[in-house]
């Protein structure tokens, strides 16, 4: 599903460069559960980034599914972020004004899908995770977990290629943490791919395969035996 | 372009706007106030030049009136300070020299510029009043409202010297009863009898004139006060695209050589020019009208800085939701578009409602001064100006637009994700 071979980022910090990512290969078959894992500036969200065509790398290859990803510009890139990925933020990014269900609608209106049919399949999603009553409450009136659960009916919404979450449960207590980390879970045995960025141990290793990130280079990669979050929920 | 008339980009943009109602309804304002400024200064400035054309809508506006006074220069012979005195025939010849006069009638007044007013009896009542004799074509100069079954001065009157009249509002009120009709019946002027044709309504047709005028034909009243050739003043009209400055001039050099006096002599002759001061009043009031253009167009573009300056504030909150939008696949294009058409969407509507507001307050100021002297009538907007207007404000709206699109563009949504 994604191929990656000796990718290398350098940000510019003044006068001298600061080499983030130093020659990355790295391989996700289709259905796996991926925890990238690192300490801060080990460089895992400037990964994620370049992933989810957010950041592009400076030097190296990168095929989502077979297509190629370069030369993007940001019509291209957006189109295929909205086609092949979808993402989960540590802080939610739900759009404040706009309810559960428009929030989860939202890509689908990118893809200019009526409205209607849109909201249906929102409310499929949201059905999903287990939130169709709270589908027209404005994200200040959902928890902490509530919320994240809207923000992967969002990414799930227009049945992307790749799930990416970037610290996903950063913001929520433990409890909350299993339970989002249980619907990941459930997701990932319907066969979706998903890659996880996270620095919290328990977290990793609730995913199948872990590998650990330190100053831009890949130290470690396994394959891990799954953690049910369910067991400690 | 498809974009535009797809109805979900529409929803989507109504859902932006209408939920962010504070701020909405403050970028409104801005456009609103400023189309509700010009609205009501343009009405206003119509309504104003519409009052000043309707007050002298009842005389023709290129009169003018023009009198003999005495010579202040020796001339031919003539001493310095010689009285002069128009004579009827004077007019013919104005008329045949100067092309550019339509009417010309030449007047005798007594009680109006000295002299004692006429003596006027009816039965046990009687009253002074002014008498003037007028030729039947003052009526096509100064439009004569007669009361119904009344006629004015005819030509027959005029040849055959009748003794007919035609009396003020307030001359009948004072000689007849209040249900008794005035037509036909008899008064005494200067112990003749004068039978009644007509009693006319009061409008400001000349400089002076009152409500309780006695209008005889022009011949009776040269036999009745013994004037023989001789005229008071004349009054004329001019044709309406002549320049009354320039027949001022010609009536005066014409009257001074038929008079034999000094052609520099500037006291002999007198003359009253409406014609140049209802220009000066429609040169003013064209100018009020040009000013309330500018400071409308002034306000309106303030008003659309005003919300190209909410917008600008308001994409830098709003930079996290636009990253959003593009984390989830919104171009840039699409970004862009949304800006902007809030931003002409909002201009519009604040516009329209702007419109409507002035309209109403147009008409209010309307029904106030309805009963009133103030110079003000029907004020109206023309519908160009109100189109043109709206369309500037589109245009405006769309460029001032484009600077917070640009800048919701030019942040990486990764950055704008960032961003706490």
């Amino acid at each position: 599903m994604i191929e990656i071979k000796n990718l290398h980022k350098s940000y510019k910090m003044g006068s001298n460069a600061l080499h983030v990512l130093k020659g990355i290969d790295f391989n996700v078959d289709d259905g796996e559960l991926v925890a990238i894992m690192g300490s801060s500036g080990s460089g895992k969200s400037t990964l994620l980034n370049i992933i989810g065509m957010l950041d592009v790398a400076d030097e190296g290859e990168y095929i989502l599914d077979g297509i190629p990803i370069k030369n993007l510009n940001e019509t291209k890139a957006a189109n295929y972020r909205n086609k092949f990925l979808g993402f989960i933020f540590q802080s939610f990014n739900l759009i404040n004004y706009k309810t559960a269900l428009e929030n989860v609608a939202l890509p689908l209106y990118y893809q200019r899908m009526p409205r209607k049919q849109r909201q249906e399949k929102a409310m499929k999603y949201l059905d999903q995770v287990g939130l169709k009553e709270w589908s027209h409450h404005l994200p200040s009136e959902l928890s902490g977990g509530q919320k994240q659960r809207v923000a992967i009916a969002r990414a799930m919404v227009a049945e992307p290629k790749v799930l990416l979450a970037d610290e996903l449960t950063g913001a929520l207590d433990s409890t909350t943490s299993y339970e989002v980390m249980d619907l990941i879970q459930k997701i990932n045995d319907l066969g979706n791919t998903i890659l996880v960025v996270t620095h919290e141990v328990d977290i990793a290793h609730m995913c199948k395969r872990i590998v650990y990130l330190k100053d831009g280079v890949i130290i470690k990669d396994e394959k891990v035996k799954q953690v049910k979050a369910l067991a400690h929920v | 372009m498809r974009f535009l008339f797809d109805k979900n980009t529409w929803q989507e943009i109504f859902g932006s706007i209408g939920k962010n109602k504070t701020r909405t309804i403050i970028t409104v304002i801005g456009v609103l106030w400023g189309i509700f400024i010009y609205i009501v200064l343009a009405g206003a400035s119509k309504g104003l030049d519409n009052g000043f054309e309707k007050n002298f809508e009842t005389v023709a506006k290129n009169s003018i009136w023009a009198w003999s006074q005495s010579t202040s220069m020796p001339y031919a012979g003539y001493k310095t300070g010689r009285s002069l005195r128009l004579k009827v025939g004077d007019a013919q010849t104005l008329q045949n020299r100067i092309p550019e006069i339509q009417y010309i009638a030449p007047v005798n007044t007594k009680g109006v510029f000295g002299g004692a007013a006429a003596l006027t009896v009816r039965g046990l009542k009687s009253n002074s009043y002014p008498v003037y004799g007028y030729f039947p074509v003052i009526a096509k100069m100064a439009t004569q409202k007669i009361y119904d079954n009344g006629r004015f001065i005819n030509d027959d009157d005029e040849e055959q010297a009748r003794k007919v009249c035609v009396i003020g509002e307030r001359t009948q009120q004072e000689l007849f009863e209040k249900d008794e009709d005035p037509i036909g019946g008899y008064i005494r002027v200067e112990n003749i009898y004068f039978q009644v044709v007509g009693v006319h309504k009061f409008t400001q047709t000349t400089p002076f004139g009152t409500d309780g005028d006695i209008y005889i034909p022009f011949t009776t009243f040269k036999k009745l006060y013994n004037t023989g050739d001789g005229a008071q003043y004349f009054t004329i009209a001019a044709f309406d695209d002549a320049d009354v400055v320039q027949v001022e001039k010609d009536i005066k050099s014409v009257l001074k050589s038929i008079h034999r006096v000094h052609p520099d002599d500037e006291r002999a002759f007198g003359a009253f020019n409406l014609g140049e001061i209802f220009n000066k009043i429609m040169g003013f009031a064209n100018g009020l009208t040009f000013v309330s253009l500018i400071v409308g167009l002034a306000t309106i573009l303030a008003g659309v800085i005003g919300i190209g300056n909410i917008l600008l504030i308001s994409v830098k909150e709003r930079t996290k939701e636009l990253g959003i939008r593009r984390a989830l696949g919104a171009t840039p294009k699409e970004v862009r578009t949304l800006i902007i058409l809030e931003s002409v969407f909002l201009t519009m509507i604040a516009g329209i409602i702007g419109i409507i507001m002035g309209a109403g307050v147009l008409s209010l100021i309307n029904s106030l001064t309805q009963d009133t002297d103030f110079p003000y009538t029907n004020p109206t907007v023309p519908i160009p100006l109100v189109i043109g207007a709206l369309l500037v404000m589109v245009v405006l709206g769309t460029l001032i637009g484009l600077i917070p699109a640009q800048r919701a563009v030019s942040i990486k949504p990764i950055d704008a994700l960032r961003e706490e």
